[in-house]
Parts: structure tokens; C-alpha cells; sequence
């Protein structure tokens, strides 16, 4: 018998310390979100949004390049994979079978986890080295990539969600099968499409490193499609490695803000997602 | 259920692109399944383009200097000496020390969210999770490098080498940032990925699986170590490699917490640098056309390794998959 109680403590013991273990990583994220918030707050105000950025003394810098900045270069990847990975993607759900798609899907796996500095030099060999100039453009590119395989991979399982029998409504009803696909399917797979590209907006909004050596940075306006541009997450990397205390402190600012964007793209995905089984 | 649904499903659609290619559809459909053809390849060529990029340009930089920087320790670009090993030893020092935390706990999280958390706290704690893996890594660089390091300089690594001073990992002086705070760094990012594929697996093991466990008698931690860890071992496996990738590839956060100095140490406490960071902080100084081109060597080394190592996790990861253990039988 009490082999078996030692046996019962060791099991709740074990227990504690996954449960432990799950308190730690939670919390984890609240001390990382409460730091950010409690240093960055003091940072913001409204001419951190419209002010360009100012030499260390001159009160007063803000991030409106940077913000603008990552806007432009986002949407511009944007305009490119969404349309590619929702067609992609649809093609895997409706005609997906075959050696093609699978390594359509598979190759998208592979790339959702190959490091984004990688792709970074990619796009500098390819774009900057070429045009003899970093550019916004350029780090459109990087982003894109990025953002491709996870619209591929989300638009798919939101189409395979569809249920067949309304399409097959549709076709019965003698409508060829591209218009039973884009007025029946697609509506209906809508908000998981959505969620998918809330999400891969989401991923590209945080990263830096692919921004690097293409977008470069920039203290001015400048043309964010053709010129070296500011982005919210590279004005970060710069200012937090900066030895002066009001960028360090616009570092800060700069996090907050970038987080709050993130998380509210991430709830607006999930929300989208919500929406999909409320109809 | 579903996944029979989705089969029957793509039957259909399967049908109707026979038909097409007998030419009986309208030109409109012919059109449209073009256009999507077009859209999966375009997805191939990228991957394929990426390869192909990357090898034509370091080709410059591998042709000149051949493979053996790999085993060259000597980093002096101003001296013409790109020896790469420092970061090769950095970049592996700290993927292991990252999955050496991240590991167990990622695990221990996964199996409470799967198993042994009250329903009411499951979704919530696996929420607070995922979103860690959504807070940007400059974010956690710029957390690392002033939270983390100054806290490893004055307790962590004190303490460490108060108590394991002996061996030579835990000797030399305290900065703060290093090797260590960049694999704790990193354990924190990667501690996600671990959670959320591996609670994916345990949840896919089957119940039978479990109550066979418990009604020969076993605790419930005896039926997770013995019945369902086990059971989901490959899954597992390619959880953590997968963590292993994207420690591996990670550039902003490193770079801001390991202190950039390329040189091969035994502790843990002194800086160092990783492959991916080396990137992030000398690409847009580098200087003539060999710095470069050893610098493009090193982002396609860091490519291709980390495209093998996930295509051999995911390939690990599938093997659990609900889908194909049903058609194991």
C-alpha cells in the first residue's frame, strides 16, 4: 500500500510541475507585455505619431516615417501574395490531389520556418543588388514570401471547410464550376481567408531582420516604394542599440505600439475567425 | 467525419477536372483552373527561386574561399580572414541551450493543456501562450537587453557560478549579455512552437490509448509517461525540431543580447555570435566584394540547414497526424 501512495505522490507531484510549468510560461508573457507597456507608455503621445524622427537633444521625435513606412511596404507585399496564396490555396482544396500539391504543401510548410534574415539576403541579392539601392520595394519582396505560405496554407483549410453540397447546389443548378467557386465557395470560406491573412499580416508586422539590408531606414520621408524607408520594427532595433536615453526611450514607445498592433491583428483574426461559425 | 467529407468533396471536384481536360467544360472553367494551376506553381518557384538565388550569389564568396571557412575560427574581415566556425559553435550553443529549457517545460505546458488542466483553463493558458509566439523578436531583443541581461548579471550568473563554478561553463566574468542569455532568450521564443505542435500530437493520441492505462492500474502521470508520450514520440520529436529551426535562424533578438564578439569560448557566460546575428549586424557594413559574398555564403548555409532540418521535422510531425494513422488502420 504504501507503494502505491508513493506511486500517487509521485504523480501529483509531476502534475505540479507541469502545472508549474504552465504558470511560468503564461507568465512569462504577462512580465513581457506589463515591462512594455509600463516603459512605453510614458513614450507615447500624439506627436510620437506625426513627428519624424529628431536628433538626440531636440525634444519632440516621433515615428510617422516609420509608421507610414511599414504601411506602404506591408500593403504593397500584400497586393501580391494574397492574390497568389488564396488562388494557391484554392487550387489545393478543389483540385489538390497529386504530386504537385502536395509539394506545394509541403514546400509551403518548409518555408513558413526558414529564418526571415534568410530570406532578407534573398531579397537583397535579387532587388537591391540589381537597382544599386535599398528600397521599400525591396523589403515588400522579403515580406511577401513571408506572407505566401501561411495564406496558402489557411485559405486551403478554410475551403476545405465548405461544406461540397452547397457547390454541388450550385453546379446542379448549371452554373460552370469557376463561377459556382467565386460566388458560392469563396463567400462562404470568407472569413477563414480573412483570418488567414489577418495573420500573415500579423507575422510580417514584427519582423526586422528581413528589413535590414532592404527597407535600411531612414530619419526622412522618403519614397517607401523606390527609396531606403523606415519600418516601426527596424526604428526599434536601431533606437534600442542606440547609446542615448530618449531613443532608448522611443525604443520603448515604438515596442508598445508595435505590440499593440500585433495582438489587435491577431484578436481581429481570431474574431474573423468567430464570425465563420456564427453564420 | 470531416476529413471523410473533405474526401468525398475533392472527389468531386476531382471529377469535374476530368472533364475538363476532355474538354466537355466551358472555357471559363478551362480559364479558371489555369489561372489556379498557375498560382501553385508560382508558390514551387519561389521556393525553387530562393534556392537557386542564393546559391548563384554565394557562389563568388564559395569558389574563392572555398568550404573550409567552416573550420576557420578567425574572423577579421579588415585582415581578410572570414573564418566562420565562431558562429557555427555560437549558433549551435545556443539552439542546445534554448531547447534544453524550452524542452521540458514546452512538454510539461503541452501535456497540461492536453491532459491535465480543467477545461475552463485550458483555452485561456493556451492562448497566453500562442501569443508569445506573436510578440515580435525585437521586442523580446529589446526586453533581453534591458531585463534579461542586467538580471543575469547580477543574480543568475553570480549564482550560477556560485554553485557550479567548478566546471569551466559557468567561469569567467559576468556581463550580462552572452552565450546564456541568448539561449534563454531563445528558449522563450521557441517554448510556442514546442507547446502548441506537441499538445497537438497528445491531443491526437487516442482515449484508448489512455483508458487501457489507467484501468491496468496506473496513475495519471504514469498513463502520460508510459501511454502517451510514447505513443506520440515522433510528433514530439518534430515539435522540437522545429524549435530547433527557428532557434536557429533567429537574428534580432540574438544580436542584441550576445554580445557580437566572434570567438569560440567555453563558457557560457562570455559573448559570442551566431550566424543569423552576424548577418543582422555586418551585412550593411560590409566592405568589398569577399566580405559580401561570405556574408550571402553564410544566409544560404543558413537557408539550406534550416530547410532540412524542417522538412525532416514536418515529415516527423505528419507521421502523428490524425490523417494518417487512420489509414494505418
Amino acid at each position: 500500500m504504501s507503494r502505491l501512495a508513493a506511486r500517487k505522490a509521485w504523480s501529483a507531484f509531476m502534475i505540479a510541475l507541469a502545472g508549474l510549468a504552465a504558470g511560468i510560461a503564461a507568465a512569462t508573457l504577462v512580465v513581457v507585455v506589463l515591462y512594455v507597456i509600463g516603459r512605453g507608455a510614458p513614450a507615447l503621445s500624439a506627436s510620437f505619431f506625426t513627428n519624424l524622427p529628431r536628433p538626440v537633444g531636440v525634444p519632440g521625435g516621433g515615428v510617422a516615417n516609420a509608421l507610414v513606412g511599414s504601411i506602404v511596404v506591408i500593403a504593397l507585399a500584400s497586393v501580391v501574395a494574397v492574390p497568389v496564396g488564396v488562388l494557391a490555396g484554392i487550387y489545393l482544396a478543389l483540385f489538390g490531389r497529386g504530386r504537385l500539391a502536395d509539394s506545394v504543401r509541403f514546400l509551403s510548410d518548409v518555408l513558413t520556418g526558414v529564418p526571415s534574415i534568410a530570406i532578407g539576403v534573398f531579397a537583397y541579392t535579387l532587388v537591391v543588388l540589381p537597382t544599386h539601392r535599398f528600397s521599400g520595394g525591396s523589403a515588400s519582396v522579403a515580406l511577401g514570401i513571408i506572407m505566401l505560405p501561411i495564406i496558402v496554407r489557411t485559405t486551403e483549410e478554410a475551403v476545405r471547410l465548405v461544406p461540397h453540397a452547397i457547390r454541388e447546389g450550385a453546379l446542379a443548378l448549371g452554373m460552370p464550376t469557376w463561377k459556382a467557386v467565386l460566388l458560392v465557395t469563396l463567400p462562404v470560406a470568407r472569413p477563414g481567408i480573412t483570418t488567414g491573412v489577418l495573420l500573415s499580416v500579423a507575422r510580417v508586422a514584427g519582423e526586422s531582420a528581413p528589413l535590414l539590408f532592404t527597407a535600411f531606414g531612414s530619419q526622412f520621408w522618403s519614397n517607401p516604394v523606390t527609396g531606403p524607408t523606415a519600418a516601426l520594427p527596424l526604428v526599434i532595433f536601431q533606437y534600442a542599440i542606440s547609446p542615448y536615453h530618449e531613443w532608448q526611450q522611443a525604443a520603448w514607445g515604438g515596442a508598445l505600439l508595435l505590440i499593440f498592433i500585433i495582438f489587435a491583428l491577431n484578436l481581429a483574426a481570431r474574431l474573423a475567425f468567430r464570425a465563420k461559425f456564427a453564420r | 467525419m470531416q476529413r471523410e467529407g473533405v474526401e468525398t468533396q475533392s472527389a468531386a471536384y476531382a471529377g469535374v477536372s476530368r472533364s475538363a481536360r476532355r474538354g466537355h467544360s466551358p472555357f471559363g472553367d478551362r480559364l479558371f483552373r489555369l489561372v489556379l494551376l498557375g498560382a501553385a506553381w508560382l508558390v514551387l518557384l519561389v521556393v525553387l527561386a530562393l534556392f537557386v538565388e542564393l546559391i548563384v550569389a554565394s557562389w563568388p564568396g564559395i569558389s574563392s574561399l572555398g568550404w573550409h571557412v567552416l573550420a576557420n575560427a578567425k574572423w577579421d574581415p579588415n585582415d581578410g580572414s572570414f573564418g566562420v566556425l565562431a558562429f557555427v559553435f555560437g549558433t549551435i550553443v545556443t539552439s542546445a541551450i534554448a531547447l534544453l529549457i524550452a524542452g521540458p517545460i514546452g512538454l510539461a505546458v503541452a501535456l497540461f493543456l492536453s491532459d491535465l488542466a480543467p477545461r475552463w483553463l485550458r483555452q485561456p493558458t493556451g492562448m497566453l501562450v500562442e501569443l508569445l509566439a506573436a510578440v515580435p523578436s525585437v521586442v523580446y531583443g529589446l526586453w533581453g537587453l534591458f531585463v534579461l541581461a542586467p538580471i543575469m548579471r547580477s543574480y543568475i550568473e553570480p549564482a550560477l557560478s556560485k554553485t557550479f563554478g567548478f566546471l569551466p561553463l559557468f567561469q569567467g566574468y559576468f556581463y550580462g549579455v552572452g552565450v546564456l542569455a541568448a539561449g534563454i532568450l531563445l528558449a522563450i521564443m521557441v517554448l510556442p512552437t514546442v507547446t502548441a505542435i506537441s499538445r497537438d500530437v497528445f491531443t491526437a493520441v487516442p482515449m484508448e490509448q489512455r483508458e487501457a492505462m489507467l484501468a491496468l492500474g496506473a496513475t495519471r502521470w504514469e498513463m502520460l509517461s508510459k501511454a502517451v508520450v510514447p505513443y506520440a514520440r515522433s510528433g514530439v520529436i518534430g515539435a522540437l525540431v522545429l524549435a530547433l529551426g527557428r532557434a536557429l535562424g533567429e537574428a534580432m533578438a540574438v544580436v542584441m543580447v550576445i554580445g557580437n564578439k566572434p570567438a569560440i569560448a567555453a563558457s557560457l557566460f562570455a559573448p559570442g555570435y551566431t550566424m543569423a546575428s552576424v548577418l543582422a549586424n555586418e551585412f550593411t557594413e560590409a566592405t568589398g566584394q569577399q566580405y559580401l559574398a561570405v556574408l550571402i555564403e553564410i544566409g544560404a548555409l543558413l537557408f539550406i540547414v534550416s530547410f532540412i532540418i524542417n522538412a525532416g521535422a514536418l515529415l516527423l510531425v505528419r507521421n502523428v497526424s490524425p490523417k494518417r494513422r487512420a489509414a494505418r488502420g
